[in-house]
């Protein structure tokens, strides 16, 4: 390899998930203020849902109690099994599918939603076993679920999304709220 | 002097009266020497007229001429006066049977047009077979032919021998296309008439059956048969040698999406286009043992492959002429190379495969890591072996492969520092491990990964194939 190449360093090196991935995002989910989601779209259409950076489980220092996957009596996104190359077998999920409960010690809960339509192909274990990864690491290790959405679909679902840019621009619009005087 | 005995007088006025050409006369009298069927058909029509006559002509006890089957019989002044009009304009009459396809079809003429139609397209060949396509009606004419003089029905004269250069030339009827239709009512055709079908069909109907719907002997055809145009195939011949690839931004095969081509060329297109040209073929297949993505070089040895080129017109080259190849390959880009380039059969291109799944290669990796690291911090990997890494299929390629955890070994590693936050990795894998993943982690669904091993973010910034260690094709000095 030739050693004189080009190295970014380590503030402009872009990630794994700038170089492949698309960063859209459902602010304010079902109304709740500031219950914000992110999800990764890859340029294969395959999407990770992952908590943004703004949701409340990630501030004010909370820590998570547990998380359950259990969504209803009869479904249990544990129990999603999915075969072969066109995935068959997984869960359908619709915009507002939930896709698990997080309880914090404060004992504050919030319901993480799917925010795409689509198959739900895996959800993450990982943080079943150490939950402490959803904090450190929300964005990569503590994702929530990897949905495959239907091929014609692949460009619409981003429809009800928001872009990086207007994603920030609401937290901006947010952050001047406060400050205002009520 | 045609081959015939008395007793086959009798079937030979039968079969002239019935409208059969000089050569399928012969060959339901059961001739088979080559050279009556080689004379041309209007001095065999001569000698069978003449041959009937001297029956005609000749002594009363002649044996009578065999029973017709149930069904049509023509007394015996309708079969003299057939055959004298058979005498009359023999020559320009359609077999019922064959439909013109052993009269003037296989005459000297239209040989010639089919040798001059294969010189046309300029194929290199010690031997061929001619395959000839029949209308699936002939089945039909033929049965009823049979079912006329009641004798055993003889198959068709062609022989065919191995070769590997075909042929192909197609007679059509259209007037008679519709001989066929009356077998629908059989199970085992529908509505497609192939000679297979047909076949089928009369082997099952039964006689009486036939004779209902067809008649026998064949109603005369107006015309003869058509002769559609000639088709040469050659067998494919089989290219391969190991290749090297330069530059990271060149997919293996063409990069289209809806139509568009998203990146110039390929390494497949690159490689075949010299092999195409130097073939005649007119088309390709490509495949290697394994692949890499667009953005890694492959270097060392190189990566074998072998190229099915299809319906060559030129298929042997010598060993020097495929050493101008290769070098004509590896003048027209320096973005790939080729070596050991050679042609191989069919079956050893098996071996190929099973390097994909069985052989351990090697790999090169630029490494970002984002807390700074020393050269003793990253020591300890070089005394890692048979690392068991766990990979659930990477996210990259979970759109078109199924979910599964893949165990793969990491037999070996060794690092080279290049500054706080860039090192380069050396590995030597079992097939089938993604290394970018076990750089980054995808997600944390490769474990354990580089990230884990060193406590740190990482990154891959650039990866090449050092080696693919599988010992085919063999090597070709240079």
């Amino acid at each position: 390899m030739d050693g004189t190449e080009q190295r970014e360093t380590a503030q402009a090196a872009p990630s794994v998930i700038d170089r492949y991935y698309t960063r859209w995002y459902r602010a304010d989910m079902k109304g709740k203020p500031c219950e914000d989601h992110c999800v990764l779209q890859h340029s294969n259409r395959i999407c990770v849902i992952t908590l943004a950076e703004t949701h409340p489980i990630l501030q004010s220092g909370r820590t998570v109690k547990s998380i359950n996957y259990q969504i209803s009596n009869g479904c249990s996104r544990l129990n999603n099994k999915v075969s072969g190359k066109s995935k068959r077998g997984g869960q359908f999920l619709t915009d507002f599918a939930p896709l698990c409960r997080i309880t914090c010690t404060d004992e504050t809960e919030y319901t993480i939603y799917s925010c795409i339509r689509g198959r739900l192909l895996e959800v993450n274990e990982d943080i079943l076993k150490r939950p402490a990864l959803l904090l450190e690491k929300p964005s990569t290790e503590g994702y929530i679920a990897v949905i495959l959405p239907k091929f014609e679909e692949s460009k619409s679902i981003t429809e009800n999304l928001l872009s990086r840019e207007e994603f920030e621009e609401v937290v901006s619009k947010r952050a001047a709220a406060q400050t205002q005087p009520s | 002097m045609l081959p015939l005995k008395d007793k086959d007088k009798p079937l030979v006025q039968k079969l002239l009266a019935a409208g059969c050409c000089a050569r399928c006369v012969l060959r339901f009298c059961c001739v088979g020497l080559h050279a009556a069927y080689r004379q041309p058909c209007q001095d065999s029509l001569k000698e069978l007229q003449a041959f009937v006559s001297d029956a005609e002509n000749g002594k009363s006890e002649q044996a009578a001429a065999p029973e017709p089957a149930e069904g049509n019989s023509t007394s015996h002044d309708a079969l003299e006066q057939s055959v004298s009009e058979a005498q009359a304009d023999g020559a320009s009459r359609v077999c019922v049977c064959c439909l013109g396809i052993l009269q003037q079809l296989s005459e000297h003429t239209q040989a010639v047009k089919v040798c001059v139609a294969v010189k046309a397209e300029n194929y290199e060949f010690d031997s061929l077979v001619l395959s000839v396509s029949l209308p699936a009606q002939l089945c039909v004419r033929e049965v009823s032919v049979y079912v006329c003089v009641c004798v055993c029905l003889l198959g068709c004269v062609f022989c065919w021998f191995q070769s590997v250069f075909e042929v192909g030339v197609e007679f059509t009827h259209p007037e008679t296309d519709a001989d066929c239709h009356f077998l629908v009512c059989s199970p085992s055709l529908q509505s497609v008439f192939t000679r297979m079908a047909v076949v089928k069909a009369l082997e099952k109907i039964p006689a009486d059956k036939f004779l209902k719907h067809y008649p026998c002997p064949p109603p005369r055809p107006a015309g003869s048969c058509s002769f559609q145009d000639v088709q040469c195939l050659h067998v494919a011949v089989f290219v391969a040698g190991r290749y090297n690839k330069f530059c990271r931004s060149l997919p293996q095969t063409p990069w289209v999406i809806d139509g568009e081509r998203r990146m110039e060329s390929s390494v497949e297109e690159l490689i075949a286009a010299p092999i195409l040209s130097a073939f005649r073929a007119d088309g390709f297949n490509f495949s290697s043992s394994g692949r890499e993505d667009v953005d890694v070089r492959t270097l060392g040895n190189g990566r074998p492959f072998a190229m099915e080129l299809l319906n060559p017109h030129r298929s042997r080259l010598s060993r020097a002429e495929m050493k101008q190849l290769q070098e004509a390959i590896n003048k027209s880009s320096d973005k790939i190379r080729v070596r050991d380039l050679q042609i191989v059969t069919r079956e050893a291109t098996g071996r190929m495969k099973e390097g994909e799944e069985e052989k351990t290669k090697s790999y090169t990796a630029l490494v970002w890591t984002q807390k700074p690291v020393q050269k003793d911090d990253i020591a300890f990997l070089d005394e890692i072996k048979e690392l068991s890494i766990d990979q659930k299929t990477p996210l990259r390629v979970l759109h078109r492969r199924a979910l599964a955890v893949r165990q793969r070994l990491v037999h070996s590693m060794s690092t080279r520092l290049l500054d706080p936050h860039h090192f380069y990795l050396s590995l030597k894998t079992q097939a089938g491990t993604y290394i970018k993943e076990f750089v980054h982690g995808d997600f944390g669904r490769t474990k354990p990964n580089l990230c884990e091993l060193l406590k740190t973010d990482t990154d891959i910034l650039e990866l090449d194939v050092e080696s693919v260690d599988v010992d085919w094709p063999p090597a070709i000095p240079e």
